[in-house]
């Protein structure tokens, strides 16, 4: 056995779905005078256990609403546990639908010293690694123009670039990989393949087994909230298939 | 507290970059840009000196001095609170997805109002050169002034940034209210009146006129009351301790409104 990465321990998560959203201070005083503020309590996860190993490419699949994306950001520390401990070795960049830190107003230039921050590196390492990022992302001139002229396509560029860059030890993509253009696409395969080379340990949420077979060694299968099955990717995609059937 | 610390410490960067971004695009799209923060606070003292000066008929040079010392400080108040009640919920795209301290976000919004407040301040030096009001020795007692309606903004934006995550109208709420906390604070009237009525509660136990009596009596040249600043001193740190620990008690419950 290998040195751990991540190791999540009995994780439950339990949201109050509120029956109707309240919002304002003079209908909540009115509920509560009333006493009718209720909610409908929704474990999204139930004791959900596992130990990823470092430099394992575990993808996470699923039908929709399974947990996957609320897995990951309980992981990346976006949510907290409501029961259970998450212990993760190694710094970590998501790339949660990329783009969400990026301000719109501001030039990609601008966003990548941003970005950078929020994941947390300090300026003279963007600065040393800003050539990188530009080269990579390939978007040339638009690195001076404010981002709300990007496509999509050029958000998700400028995002996998930064998070990718800084060499995380632990990397994880929502999904993120189907975004861009079949040449930007491959691109990016192949740079995590190189990094897997490195030894980061890779989070995967696909709905694509093609894709999650390309990149993973492992993975697991997660429905209504529940981890049922966790293995090598060779005898997890048999299964995934027969339940998509 | 030294795990807070050291994430502090890691995520300095960010919070340079978002008081950075603050300021940027604040005035990005306009002409005159960051020469704004210099014309509104005067162009605002120029209309009230006309209302309650002139109309008024007061014949007091140094009127528009008396105005603008309070006018710059009131200002800042407002401006950096009202922003922070949006700090949270105008973050939630990031929030939602990257793990940040979240107290960085009102944190830096009230940073970089105030980065841009101590530049305005340029406009109150000019004035009172050029209306004679000279600085004194008594001058040394603003960096007072200037501390303690950072720490009344920062712990009353952490009380409000945490309600305004889960009450939406509290934006319009405060507004009310700080056009209530304006007119307590003898910003375009003397309050001498005032203080010998029995109304004089309004003023002495209002922590924002304390601090601008501060800063006031350091521009004429007075002492300050001492009064008033252990008054706001206490005011501003209680508040700071509540802010403090209201936001740190309901933070991880924000993810779930916003």
């Amino acid at each position: 056995m290998g040195k751990p990465a991540i190791v999540v321990d009995n994780v439950s998560i339990k949201f109050n779905l509120s029956k109707e959203k309240i919002e304002s201070l003079k209908e909540y005083i009115i509920k509560m005078i009333k006493h009718q503020i209720q909610y409908k309590e929704f474990w999204a996860l139930t004791d959900v256990s596992f130990t990823i190993e470092k430099g394992d490419r575990v993808g996470i699949l699923g039908l929709n609403g399974a947990g996957k994306s609320t897995l990951l950001k309980i992981i990346s520390g976006v949510f907290k546990p409501t029961t259970g401990t998450v212990k993760r070795y190694g710094n970590i960049a998501p790339l949660l639908e990329l783009g969400a830190g990026f301000a719109s107003e501001y030039t990609g230039k601008e966003n990548i010293f941003l970005y950078g921050a929020i994941l947390g590196y300090s300026k003279a390492f963007i600065k040393e690694k800003y050539d990188e990022i530009a080269e990579f992302s390939e978007l040339g001139e638009f690195l001076d123009v404010p981002l709300s002229s990007y496509s999509s396509g050029m958000k998700a560029r400028l995002g996998f670039s930064i998070a990718t860059v800084v060499s995380p030890e632990i990397l994880i993509l929502d999904e993120v990989l189907s975004v861009g253009d079949a040449k930007f696409k491959k691109k990016s395969e192949n740079k995590i393949k190189s990094m897997m080379t490195d030894g980061v340990t890779v989070l995967l949420v696909s709905h694509s087994l093609k894709q999650v077979k390309n990149i993973c060694n492992k993975a697991m299968i997660l429905d209504k909230g529940k981890l049922i099955a966790y293995g090598d990717i060779d005898d997890i995609a048999p299964q995934y298939e027969k339940m998509t059937e | 507290m030294k795990k807070s610390l050291e994430n502090f410490w890691k995520y300095r960067n960010l919070l340079k970059e978002l008081v950075k971004k603050g300021i940027k695009l604040k005035y990005r799209r306009s002409y005159l840009g960051i020469v704004w923060s210099l014309l509104e606070p005067l162009l605002q003292t120029l209309v009230l000196t006309i209302v309650f000066g002139t109309l008024y008929g007061r014949e007091d040079k140094t009127f528009p001095v008396y105005i603008l010392t309070a006018r710059l400080l009131y200002g800042f108040f407002s401006t950096s609170t009202r922003s922070a009640v949006k700090s949270i919920r105008s973050n939630s795209g990031l929030i939602k997805k990257v793990y940040v301290p979240k107290y960085l976000y009102p944190l830096s919004v009230v940073l970089y109002d105030y980065v841009i407040f101590l530049i305005s301040l340029v406009v109150l030096f000019f004035t009172s050169m050029i209306l004679g009001v000279h600085p004194t020795i008594y001058l040394l007692q603003a960096p007072i002034a200037l501390l303690l309606i950072f720490m009344l903004s920062y712990g009353v934006s952490m009380i409000m940034a945490t309600i305004g995550v889960f009450f939406r109208d509290m934006e319009y709420l405060w507004s009310v209210a700080l056009m209530l906390v304006m007119y307590t604070c003898a910003i375009f009237y003397y309050p001498e009146k005032l203080l010998e009525s029995k109304w004089a509660f309004l003023l002495k136990y209002n922590p924002l006129y304390c601090i601008i009596d501060i800063f006031r009596s350091s521009v004429f040249g007075r002492l300050i009351n001492m009064d008033y600043l252990i008054y706001a001193s206490a005011f501003s740190i209680i508040t700071i301790l509540i802010g403090c620990v209201y936001f740190k008690k309901e933070q991880d419950k924000f993810i779930l409104n916003i």
